[in-house]
């Protein structure tokens, strides 16, 4: 079973030193212990492009799909056999990049 | 057998077993929405057959299998239509349960479930008065003044998330159990409260069906966790309020305060049960949770034949043993009024004063205030206080009761 745990932002610039370490320690323990899939920080929502190709013809819109104070800094897709077992590495995962997370199942 | 014996029977075979076939199912299919519904075919099919056939021998393993066929029918029927969609609709019960001496009964793994913290609180409420107690959802509705098309969806939508999310069905490692269970005893508390002391005013003031049932969860819980101190104490506490219960609304319909109650009317077998269990805990020498110091102070209350006799000192000292573990300003307003009581209203005033930022909005802050302004011939102000208690109150009883004492006021 795959989750998605979202890191939950609502200021611009990116992770400090210190956070970047508490990272990699958790990355680390994510691959030894076999719940690693990917991960990724994100750019600014001021940096996104939003495509709409639904009539077949390009519509591109500059900025993010919504405008809102909180936005999404980056993400875990992580391998974890149940909920409670996900809610205790998103835990971790909050901890080590000092931001809020949340946690959803893939389909 | 007559008639009105098979409908004791079906009756009994609900409050009894409804629990039990709907965690064998959904241990067996992985899925609380096909163990509830065909928990409530094999209900339904009760109510049609036993009539006429009579009942079963063993009227549990009757509505097991019954309940098992039409689960089976139902998996049968999607997987032809969709053999990945059940698949993915399954709760994983493939970890062996976590060692808990000899306790492991599919029930528990139930209300572990229901009570998950992934949960908003009022849908632990719902799903746990559904699955657990076997409570209708138009009743579940009615209970907390909500549709039931909402609360359709509520619960469906928490049986989604269940599903889809994987919440495990499972009771929790012995490193989380503590605070798992402790999410399970506020839920009941709060289905206990809203018996209690029902919030809105379009219900009954006091709703013995739901304190019954609270009592009746917790009593399960206790059955399975009896080691456990605070479910013993949530019991404890629970009896010794519920035991008040005839003397705590008067013939016109008024809440009646503790110091003022028949005690005579009350249910001395609940206190009896009630005192016991504070009694065992007691003993174990354990340091007592909220709920044992709760259950230990009621039982100080009921231990008093007339008010006069209650021993206050006793009851402020458990109070100062909660204020450790409850830093709450409501805990702090009830430890005042037992202040009243040792050493007199005007220092119990300046306590209570001391909570008006925080509780400006609370019922029972002005309540308290105003009796305390009361006995201290401040009537002026006790009349204010009672205004505002009485604009905060929502349930009928009280605003009765509040109103006649203001009333009473001089000047």
């Amino acid at each position: 079973m795959q989750y998605l745990v979202s890191v939950i932002f609502d200021e611009e610039g990116r992770a400090t030193a210190e956070e970047e370490a508490a990272i990699d320690v958790f990355n680390d323990r994510l691959v030894a212990e076999g719940h690693w899939v990917f991960a990724g920080g994100l750019g600014a929502p001021a940096t996104a492009t939003v495509i709409d190709n639904r009539g077949g013809e390009r519509l591109v819109t500059d900025g993010p799909f919504v405008e809102s104070k909180e936005f999404l800094a980056g993400f875990w897709i992580i391998e974890a056999a149940d909920l409670d077992v996900a809610l205790g590495l998103a835990a971790e995962g909050s901890r080590a990049c000092n931001r809020k997370v949340e946690v959803r199942p893939f389909l | 057998m007559t008639g009105a014996d098979v409908r004791e029977a079906i009756t009994r075979a609900h409050r009894d077993e409804w629990a039990r076939v709907i965690a064998a199912l959904t241990r067996r299919f992985g899925d609380l929405d096909i163990a509830e519904e065909a928990a409530a075919e094999a209900f339904a099919a009760a109510v049609e057959r036993w009539p006429r056939d009579g009942v079963p021998p063993n009227p549990a393993a009757w509505l097991t299998l019954t309940a098992n066929r039409r689960a089976i029918d139902r998996v049968r029927r999607e997987s032809k239509r969709d053999d990945r969609h059940r698949e993915a609709r399954m709760l994983h019960d493939d970890d062996p349960p976590e060692p808990l001496g000899a306790v492991d009964d599919a029930r528990l793994r139930l209300i572990f479930t229901c009570c998950h913290p992934a949960l908003a609180t009022e849908t632990r409420v719902a799903l746990t008065l559904r699955m657990v107690a076997g409570l209708t959802v138009p009743e579940i509705a009615r209970a907390f003044l909500v549709r039931e098309t909402a609360m359709e969806r509520r619960i469906t939508r928490a049986k989604a998330k269940i599903r889809d999310a994987r919440v495990p069905y499972r009771v929790p490692s012995a490193e989380d159990l503590p605070e798992r269970v402790s999410g399970v005893l506020a839920v009941l508390f709060l289905v206990f409260n809203e018996g209690y002391l029902a919030t809105g005013p379009g219900t009954d003031p006091v709703r013995p069906g739901l304190t019954a049932e609270a009592i009746r969860l917790t009593r399960l819980v206790r059955a399975l966790l009896p080691g456990d101190g605070e479910v013993a104490g949530l019991l404890a506490l629970m009896l010794l309020i519920e035991a008040r219960r005839a003397a705590r609304l008067s013939r016109t319909g008024e809440l009646v305060t503790l110091d003022e109650q028949d005690r005579g009317a009350w249910d001395a077998g609940l206190v009896a049960e009630g005192h016991r269990l504070v009694r065992e805990r007691l003993a174990t020498g354990e340091p007592p949770g909220r709920y044992q110091i709760l259950a230990a102070i009621n039982a100080v209350h009921t231990s008093a034949r007339d008010v006069r006799d209650t021993d206050w000192s006793q009851i402020v000292a458990l109070y100062d043993q909660l204020v450790r573990l409850d830093r709450s300003p409501v805990v702090a307003l009830n430890r005042a009024v037992a202040v009243a009581e040792l050493d007199g209203p005007d220092v119990a005033l300046a306590a209570v004063d001391r909570l008006g930022g925080d509780l400006a909005g609370y019922c029972p802050f002005h309540a308290t205030r105003a009796d305390l302004l009361r006995r201290l011939g401040r009537s002026g102000e006790s009349r204010a206080a009672y205004d505002r208690a009485i604009e905060l109150a929502g349930n009928s009883a009280e605003i009765a009761a509040l109103t006649r004492r203001r009333d009473r006021l001089a000047g």
